[in-house]
């Protein structure tokens, strides 16, 4: 199944793209998309994320069609 | 209750006025807490000469929407507004708009503040300023 997967801010500067779609196989959690995104590399200690544009946590389980967001601390109004 | 999340620069008290003559029956409120706020031209000890602002479309308004409701579930109100800005700000645009009515004062204060630290803690915007060395992302939010 797929997922489509976003970045935002100093997070899609980092990754150099604002998302993409990303190949999983069902019972995934957002961590293991995490973990596949940045080949490897751990999440920031202050990473948010967001399935379906609720907040969610590493051990959140996606599904097929899913929206997979992670983005920096929030620094709004 | 109304959210908005607006490219185009505003005027708060105009916005403020017209929900007030639009949504609201004279009479029925007795106070009116606002809170506005405005882009510096300096931060960290230095000059910032533009702002770019971003959200997360479609979750922004979302969870506006979330604290609006958990505001009027919380205190004795009549409405609520938000009006938040994104794309480039200069020094002294208005950032962001919340006001609250209530019969009486304090409802609309607490709501107010609610609204306030709820959307600064939680609510997907991200502030990039444009300082004369470059681009720098604001890392975090001051607790008040």
């Amino acid at each position: 199944m797929e997922v489509n997967v976003k970045y935002f801010a100093s997070l899609r500067e980092r990754m150099g793209r604002s998302g993409e779609t990303v190949r999983v196989t069902a019972g995934e959690t957002v961590g293991q998309i995490w973990h596949r995104v940045a080949r490897g590399d751990p999440p920031p200690e202050n990473l948010l994320m967001a399935v379906n544009m609720e907040y969610a946590d590493l051990d959140s389980p996606v599904g097929e069609g899913d929206e997979v967001a992670f983005f920096p601390p929030v620094t709004g109004g | 209750m109304r959210v908005e999340v607006t490219s185009v620069p505003f005027d708060p008290w105009a916005v403020v006025g017209d929900h007030q003559a639009a949504q609201l029956t004279g009479g029925s409120y007795g106070a009116t807490a606002v809170f506005i706020g405005t882009m510096r031209d300096f931060n960290a000890g230095d000059t910032v000469r533009a702002m770019t602002l971003e959200h997360y479309p479609g979750m922004t308004e979302r969870y506006l929407e979330r604290i609006s409701r958990s505001a009027a579930e919380r205190w004795d109100i009549l409405d609520s507004l938000i009006v938040h800005r994104v794309g480039v700000l200069r020094p002294d645009d208005p950032i962001v708009l919340t006001a609250v009515w209530s019969a009486h004062r304090a409802a609309a204060f607490d709501a107010c503040r609610y609204l306030m630290e709820e959307l600064k803690s939680r609510a997907p915007f991200w502030k990039k300023e444009a300082l004369d060395g470059g681009g720098r992302w604001v890392q975090a939010n001051t607790p008040g």
